[in-house]
């Protein structure tokens, strides 16, 4: 068989760790070759050994069968390797055809840009790969979706042979994520060979020809995908059996915790976000509010936080009115949240981890006597955390949490937030963007919280998460709830009419 | 050869190494400037030689005392000043801000404390605090209106404070001339309970100016380390400077936090400022432009790597430049190349990603 890209033995260090350890990569010409491995495990190290971006101490790469040095990006370029990466890079206020030419600008006489030569190519190759992308738009005015096109169309136009997707779905909606799978196979059909880099295994089932699996920088493997499930696949990924269902037993229903009672929250730009909305969650339930992304589910959410002021209505936990409260005072109530953006709002990513873990807790004792921090107490605690929730850092307490994977920061923060054990535990989107070894982790935590009483609250865009892990549902349609269900008593179908508004169905819970 | 590869490519000795390879670097560009000048590069060191510890290797031989205290002394009232401008903008740095305003508000400092020292009348250790602290409430004060119009209303604070500097030059200076006993440049001289002259240090140093300010500076020093590194209110500050969003998230008040350091931050320029006029002069000056201690502060931080303790070298060093200026024109070098000098050794400072990726290769990793 003849391999396009061949990398052996490869071996990456960094200081105190070793990124890639022999690591062999062999992708066949006209394939879709799957790398698969949890966060951190070196799948982007990998790439950027191949790329030009790093250099190995150990290995060598092969292009077409002819050994190659591969010392910056351009010379990855030359021999046909095109990265389409995770965070677009794009002029956001130039034209499709003026990103997909930049650097390599067709000219005309007295230096001008040949704009409409480069838009007929744009156009041409957007046709024969069936991409449907205006080489005339600005790049501000189209969807994310369009945007990773232009960024394929940018690899096609440099004629790359060999595409590397990293993470390519994360940032896309369902139906974007199906276009994408139409569109990487059409790009194989016509020789080109892709490498996707990705942790959702469902994907792989779906496109892949090939799949080769990382764990902690160590080759474990790679399989022929069609001769293996994805259990197998997750199994050597994370080194043990992973379960997809979530392990619960019936809901021990308490109380109300937090009752929401006609709340209106505009958004950023002045928008009714949330409209007049009534909602209780109970002790000991995992009440999920689910929904298509932008329909008032975030706003919510920091509204009952304290981050977002509410136009009117009332917020009660444990029967007294928060919405008047500061931020510091809901948290000090008890209540605990995991937020969406875990840069933005989770984590101060220039401190260090212990630095991180005192962030709701910092002015109260023991970490903080007489106003000074006390720096022992402080080292204690996040010992303690690091081994209970088991989050792996280069430098252990001292690491900035920059360093860290995010399967690593999310568990940080997850062991923050529930350390303080908190009676409501708002969890928004905790597993966006992780592997399944963290994802299986996380609800497993916040299942137990649950157990043990507490209310949780959990905001997911996943049908999947959402259908596993609640207890009872709620789905939000544009600022209002357009269903409540019990989990156990609905299924995709029924979400996905309520989700799109086609249906309502009210009244089942909380009667 | 293998230790030195482990040496330059450790994280934690770059943080002096590499402060160490501009200044070194800077340095190399003044020498270069003055050889294809046609000067003695060798004169430059000289003069920093006798500004920093006294000692005029001209003389020997000449039968001439070889060593004057008297210049170590003016070396350090050069320095003092710009280490607490230094540490007012490591402060402000730290926590996410710009003090430009500091030059104003070493004007303010100076004003104030010349105010106090004039028209109050109380016995020396009444006098003499009340004349630092109205200094660095000056300066806080000063130092609060761009914080606050940061904080409610988003301003950005370089604006403000550039404005702020321009209003303190022209409000202090009209005030300065219209106190009891001023002419047209200086105020009266203050009451010896207000001034930090010390007959002692005068005396050891062959009559330079040298003042007690250098307890005030050691003191700055220490305030700045306890509140940033040691306190939950440094902590806080620390966390708004890197991430406002998180910090919000965390229920800390970030507007009240923008306020708070703005306000410290003046009220170390605001020192500055009191001890030039108290201690350096023993006056109140009526100022044609400003004297860059400000700005020269900027210089002091970005050496120092906004810690205290840096802010101390860096002010150290960039006030061996500005001592040895004067003696430079003695020797008939132009002082401009101690400017170059210090532009080269800040222009390398910011190159600092560049110079630990150097040194990264050089130890080897690729």
């Amino acid at each position: 068989m003849e391999y396009v890209i061949e990398m052996l033995g490869i071996t990456k260090e960094f200081p105190g760790i070793k990124a890639n350890d022999n690591v062999t990569l062999q992708v066949e010409k006209g394939e879709i070759h799957a790398l698969l491995g949890e966060n951190g495990a070196g799948k982007s190290t990998l790439m950027s050994v191949l790329f030009g971006l790093y250099q190995p101490e150990a290995g060598i790469i092969k292009v077409r069968g002819q050994e190659v040095a591969i010392s910056n990006p351009n010379i990855a370029n030359k021999h046909g390797i095109g990265m389409v990466h995770q965070h677009f890079k794009l002029v956001e206020n130039f034209t499709v055809t003026e990103n997909i030419i930049l650097g390599i600008e067709p000219m005309k006489s007295f230096s001008r840009v040949d704009t409409q030569k480069a838009a007929k190519k744009v156009l041409e190759i957007s046709e024969k790969y069936g991409l449907s992308v205006d080489p005339n738009a600005k790049i501000e005015d189209i969807s994310v979706g369009m945007q990773q096109r232009v960024e394929i169309l940018k690899m096609l136009y440099r004629n790359a042979e060999i595409l590397i997707f990293d993470e390519p779905t994360a940032v896309l909606t369902p139906q974007e994520i199906h276009e994408l799978m139409g569109i990487m196979k059409e790009l194989t059909n016509e020789g080109k060979s892709i490498v996707l880099i990705t942790h959702k295994l469902k994907e792989i089932k779906l496109v892949a020809n090939h799949c080769t699996v990382l764990r902690r920088g160590k080759y474990i493997g790679t399989v022929n995908v069609h001769e293996t499930t994805e259990n197998q696949m997750a199994e050597m990924m994370v080194g043990r059996e992973v379960s997809f269902k979530v392990d619960k037993n019936e809901a021990n229903i308490g109380d109300v915790v937090l009752s929401i009672q006609n709340l209106s929250v505009k958004n950023s730009r002045g928008l009714h976000a949330v409209k007049n909305l009534n909602l209780d969650f109970r002790a000991g339930e995992i009440t999920c509010v689910a929904g298509i992304e932008g329909n008032g589910q975030t706003e919510l959410v920091e509204a009952i936080v304290g981050l977002r002021k509410i136009e009117s209505g009332k917020i009660f936990f444990k029967g007294t009115e928060i919405q008047n409260l500061n931020i510091r005072e809901r948290t000090l109530c008890g209540i605990g949240h995991i937020p969406e953006d875990r840069h933005k709002y989770g984590l101060v990513l220039d401190f260090t981890l212990e630095e991180n873990f005192i962030l709701q807790t910092y002015f109260k004792e023991p970490y903080s006597k007489k106003g000074t921090l006390q720096v022992e107490e402080v080292r204690k605690y996040s010992e303690q955390l690091i081994n209970e929730f088991d989050v792996r850092s280069g430098k252990g307490s001292v690491t900035e949490a920059r360093s860290m994977s995010g399967g690593n920061q999310q568990k940080a923060i997850i062991a923050r937030e529930l350390e303080r054990s908190p009676i409501l535990l708002i969890a928004a989107q905790p597993t966006r963007g992780l592997d399944v070894g963290a994802i299986e982790y996380i609800h497993k935590r916040l299942v137990d919280e649950r157990n043990k009483g507490k209310a949780v609250l959990l905001m997911s865009f996943e049908m999947e998460e959402v259908l596993n892990l609640a207890d009872s549902i709620a789905v939000m349609y544009e600022g209002e709830v357009v269903g409540k269900v019990h989990a156990n008593q609905t299924n995709e179908n029924e979400l996905g009419l309520m989700m799109s508004g086609s249906t309502r169905k009210e009244g089942e819970l909380n009667e | 050869m293998n230790k030195f590869k482990a040496f330059i490519s450790n994280d934690k000795n770059q943080k002096f190494l590499i402060p160490f390879i501009a200044v070194l670097s800077g340095f190399l560009v003044g020498v270069f400037i003055l050889l294809i000048t046609r000067e003695n590069p060798i004169d430059i060191f000289r003069a920093i030689l006798r500004a920093v510890f006294g000692i005029d290797l001209n003389k020997i031989g000449t039968g001439k005392a070889v060593f004057n205290p008297r210049y170590v002394g003016e070396y350090f009232v050069y320095a003092m000043p710009i280490i607490l401008t230094g540490l007012s903008i490591a402060f402000a740095f730290r926590t996410g801000l710009f003090n430009i305003g500091s030059e104003g508000q070493v004007m303010v400092g100076s004003f104030a404390s010349v105010l106090a020292g004039i028209y109050l009348d109380f016995p020396v250790f009444i006098h003499l605090p009340l004349v630092i602290i109205s200094g660095a409430l000056a300066g806080a004060i000063w130092g609060f209106v761009p914080g606050l119009l940061k904080a409610k209303f988003n301003v950005h604070e370089v604006v403000v404070g550039i404005m702020m500097n321009y209003s303190a030059l022209h409000i202090t200076n009209y005030f300065l001339r219209n106190l009891k006993g001023s002419d047209n440049v200086k105020t009266a001289m203050l009451p010896v309970t207000a001034t930090l002259n010390s007959e002692f240090l005068s005396s050891i140093t062959n009559k330079s100016r040298l003042h007690w300010g250098f307890i005030i500076v050691i003191i700055s020093v220490f305030i700045f380390w306890f509140i940033i590194e040691k306190t939950t209110f440094g902590y806080e500050l620390r966390s708004v400077g890197f991430n406002k969003n998180a910090s919000k998230y965390a229920g800390m008040k970030v507007d009240r936090n923008t306020v708070l350091s703005m306000m410290i931050s003046g009220a170390f320029s605001g020192l500055a400022g009191t001890i030039i006029a108290i201690g350096t002069f023993g006056y109140g000056r009526v100022l044609p432009g400003f004297e860059n201690y400000g700005f020269d502060g900027i210089a002091v931080a970005l050496l120092g790597g906004n810690t205290g303790l840096g802010s101390v070298f860096g002010g150290l060093l960039l006030g061996s430049l500005k001592a040895a200026q004067p003696i430079m024109q003695t020797m008939n070098i132009p002082r401009d190349i101690a400017i170059i000098i210090v532009s080269f050794i800040i222009l390398f400072i910011a190159m600092q990603n560049g110079i630990k990726m150097i040194l990264k290769k050089l130890g080897g990793a690729k």
